[in-house]
């Protein structure tokens, strides 16, 4: 078969398929008698124009960044974790008893801690189906599925009936003390002299995501359990030959995703909201599917789908704010996005192999 | 003159930029067996799916029997009284032989009156050709040298006059081949004309009156049978001279490295597979297990292999290894000097998307000299791979290729340049030659026959009759899961072997 060049590969044919996804959505648009290039306008405006917009697209991105980098760590051990959901909001309640528990002098011991409760909630969370699969053969996709119900009903009965504070009629934590509030891109500029939106909520958890991206890369990549997590995801039987126990790197590989699925609770819940609240994660953990399979379940990739989501999000809530466009009608455009860029990747792909082929043969 | 049967003229066909058939012209007389012989990947398949109608080719015309026609797919191959017997039989398991020769071939909306024509039918063809069976045996009861039987008379029973047989010998025993000739021999002398597409050099010089040879994509050569010989044939399939026999000295053995005693093994479903195993391999020889595919071969290498549990008793070195505890796996085994080029390369030896690099490290990625720090060493594993890949002359030397974009012979080097390179005291080895080309082949037996003279113990399993009788200094047949005899390989003969690996033991021998 011929091949095109990896950069083809990498960045043309996503880039085409959010152009016909975009198109497709502008088709949308005109057909309920809206303009599409105003509506472009004030997404990019919306979420772009200003430093409060970046604030939001960037606060979003964190969130599918962490989700996305979750789903591919999986991925690479072909496990297909669609419980990144579940795993987040029990990531939340690490988070939430790090923080209420323990009087913290400093906002920096208290990421830390935070972090590595977050990371332990979800690691637990997405280690019982990883054993059930490795062991009983459940198949995964279902077990983290419904181990996402469990997780939101495990937390509807906290909030409502142990960490609802006396008196509260509103099913959640009362605030996390002053000392455990992150800084956000506001105060992180601000001693560089950058002005930065302070209403906005994207905080140091984007760096903590950053460096996340880095690490990920290096386990897969560049260590012996990275090495061991791709080749039992490419192979099995291989896997087995070669000595690498199918149980062991399946939890290991499910453990890792479920953590960093948990730690985007440092954003959402640690960064934004500062307590934790009923269906904090607002469907962030199945947009990770979506960031990681247009990332092609590389860190760089699902880096820049994250923001490209972000803006999304940012951009969608916007157009609803201020066009008589439906909230709903940002859903189809995302939709189509993940619909173009994960479902229909063959349908851009192979007309470009044969593209790339042709002109191969004529030089 | 009478016409021929099939004449192919100039056909050519391209997959993408691989041309698979260029130019191909043959004439193929009725009532004769003509051979096509070549390497994998020689468009031997290609050739004849355009003939059966699975492709369309580029250009060219086919004619039968003298007459221009066009094959767009199956059924007109059928109608054209083409029959084609595959490598993989197209049966369904639970159907009798019966069902399966009507399948596809019913007339009317009722079964009865075609299976009752059938029986009749079946019966007239038995008695005419040789081709006994029994009609209302199902095919998941019965071996794979009738289970080819059926095919043939399913093609028959579609009134073909060319069988084309892709590899019919693949799964038989040396018996049941020696059986399908005498039914090749018996429709030849009936009048059919049959093509037979293999890459045994044998069975091209036992049984067809001509053979044409193929080498990538081309017809390099038709000649009649009678008037060539093995070692021109290999020369024209590779395009150089190879050496057909192995070149080796007798063995010297030492100690023994391996000893297996009483091994047992109860599949999944509760099957016992192996039912009692005892070998022994000394160093500095290569210990050979003929034996029909199935018979518990490749439960052995697996249990040896680490991939397996086991009852019994091994032991390497003397030591006694793990069979089924936290001990029995992979890393274990090749921590206690035993190196394994397992049955399958695609499947278990190599891990076809990764890189040839990240291929020669598989299975020894502990290895400390291959890390830096919490990272693995990159740049010195593929210096390493580099300087495997030259020694084992591994075709393109590209440590950055995938493996699935190597050939099957080169695929398999790698494998056998990362397990002998490691300097194991056993080197376990299955199927080593399977699917490679008779060039890779030579070298491949080399390098297993090298490690033998190093002092290593070498336990080998194939199908390959030839091969075993060739490499081996000892030969254990096994059958049913149990070694059915030893034998030294200049004091038996394939006949001897054949007995055993259908089960048939010395005393009733």
């Amino acid at each position: 078969m011929s091949k095109m060049p990896a950069w083809a590969d990498a960045v043309l044919v996503p880039l085409i398929s959010i152009f016909l996804a975009a198109i497709l959505s502008a088709l949308v648009i005109l057909f309920i008698g809206e303009d599409p290039i105003a509506a472009l306008n004030l997404m990019v405006d919306g979420a772009l124009g200003s430093t409060y917009g970046w604030g939001y697209t960037l606060y979003y991105a964190t969130n599918f960044l962490f989700t996305g980098l979750a789903f591919s760590v999986a991925f690479h051990a072909a496990q297909f974790n669609i419980g990144a959901e579940g795993q987040a909001m029990l990531g939340g309640l690490g988070v939430a008893i790090v923080c209420i528990v323990i009087p913290w002098p400093h906002w920096s011991l208290a990421l830390i801690f935070a972090l590595v409760g977050a990371a332990a909630f979800g690691a637990f969370w997405a280690a019982i189906p990883a054993y059930l699969q490795a062991t009983r053969g459940s198949h995964i996709v279902i077990t983290t599925i419904m181990f996402n119900f469990i997780a939101a009903a495990l937390l509807n009965y906290l909030l409502v009936n142990v960490m609802r504070p006396e008196g509260s009629m509103d099913p959640a934590t009362g605030k996390f003390p002053e000392a455990t509030h992150l800084p956000t891109l506001h105060d992180i500029l601000g001693v560089f002299g950058i002005p930065f939106s302070k209403a906005a909520p994207a905080n140091i958890s984007l760096l903590i995501g950053l460096i996340a991206c880095v690490l990920v890369y290096l386990l897969i990549w560049r260590t012996r359990l990275g090495y061991e997590i791709r080749a039992f995801g490419k192979s099995e039987s291989a896997a087995r030959y070669a000595g690498i126990s199918p149980v062991k790197i399946t939890v290991v590989a499910m453990m890792i995703s479920g953590g960093l699925a948990g730690m985007m609770a440092i954003n959402n819940v640690m960064g934004e909201a500062e307590r934790l609240v009923m269906n904090a994660t607002e469907g962030a953990g199945f947009i990770g599917i979506a960031v990681a399979l247009m990332g092609r379940n590389h860190p760089l990739g699902v880096l820049l789908a994250a923001i490209l989501f972000g803006f999304l999000y940012q951009g969608g809530a916007e157009l609803a704010l201020w066009a008589s466009i439906p909230r709903e009608l940002i859903v189809v455009i995302q939709a189509l996005v993940i619909l173009f860029t994960g479902a229909l990747d063959n349908m851009v792909r192979m007309p470009l192999e044969r593209l790339f082929g042709a002109v191969r043969r004529e030089g | 003159m009478t016409a021929p049967a099939i004449e192919l003229k100039g056909i050519s066909k391209a997959f993408g930029p691989v041309q698979a058939n260029k130019d191909i012209s043959i004439r193929v007389m009725p009532g004769t067996i003509h051979g096509i012989i070549g390497e994998n990947g020689a468009g031997k398949s290609t050739l004849m799916s355009i003939l059966y109608g699975f492709y369309k080719a580029d250009a060219g015309e086919i004619f039968i029997n003298g007459k221009k026609t066009v094959i767009p797919d199956s059924q007109a191959a059928i109608a054209a009284g083409i029959g084609m017997v595959f490598q993989h039989f197209k049966l369904v398991e639970n159907f009798t032989v019966l069902e399966n020769v009507v399948l596809g071939a019913e007339e009317g909306a009722m079964l009865m009156p075609s299976l009752r024509k059938a029986r009749k039918e079946l019966t007239e063809l038995a008695k005419e050709y040789g081709l006994k069976i029994d009609p209302d045996a199902r095919i998941d009861e019965i071996g794979v040298g009738m289970q080819q039987r059926v095919e043939i008379l399913k093609a028959l029973y579609r009134q073909a006059d060319i069988l084309i047989l892709d590899e019919p010998t693949g799964v038989l025993t040396p018996a049941e081949a020696d059986q399908l000739f005498r039914i090749l021999d018996r429709l030849r002398e009936e009048g059919k004309t049959i093509i037979l597409i293999t890459h045994k050099l044998r069975e091209i010089m036992d049984i067809t009156d001509t053979v044409s040879v193929m080498r990538r994509g081309e017809m390099t050569a038709t000649v009649k049978t009678s008037e060539t010989s093995p070692a021109e044939l290999a020369e024209l399939m590779v395009g150089r001279k190879v050496l057909l026999r192995v070149d080796k000295t007798a063995a010297n053995p030492g100690k023994p490295v391996l000893e297996v005693e009483g091994l047992r093994v109860v599949d999944s479903q509760g099957v016992e597979r192996l039912r009692g195993i005892d070998l022994t391999v000394r160093a500095g020889e290569i210990l050979g297990i003929a034996g029909v595919a199935g018979n518990g071969q490749s439960e052995l290498l697996e249990v040896l292999g680490g991939y397996r549990t086991a009852t019994g008793t091994v032991r390497v070195n003397g030591e006694e290894i793990d069979l089924t505890g936290k001990h029995s796996d992979g890393r274990s085994r090749r921590a206690r000097g035993i190196a394994h080029v397992p049955e399958d390369r695609q499947s278990e030896g190599l891990i076809m998307d990764f890189m040839a690099w990240e291929n020669a490290v598989f299975g020894y990625h502990h290895d400390p000299a291959m890390q830096s720090g919490l990272l693995m060493n990159n740049a010195a594993i593929k210096a390493d791979t580099a300087g495997k890949m030259e020694r084992f002359d591994v075709r393109p030397p590209n440590p950055r290729l995938q493996a699935k974009s190597f050939s099957g012979g080169n695929q398999q080097k790698i494998v056998l340049a990362r397990e002998i390179e490691r300097n194991p005291d056993l080197l376990l080895v299955g199927q080593p030659t399977r699917g490679v080309d008779i060039g890779a082949i030579e070298f491949i037996h080399q390098q297993i026959v090298r490690l033998r003279d190093a002092g290593k113990a070498i336990l080998l399993v194939s199908v390959e009759l030839d091969e075993i009788m060739s490499l081996s200094d000892r030969i254990a047949v096994m059958f049913d899961g149990r070694v059915m005899g030893e034998r030294l390989p200049g004091e038996t003969d394939e006949k001897e072997l054949g007995l055993l690996m259908a089960g048939v033991t010395e005393t009733a021998a």
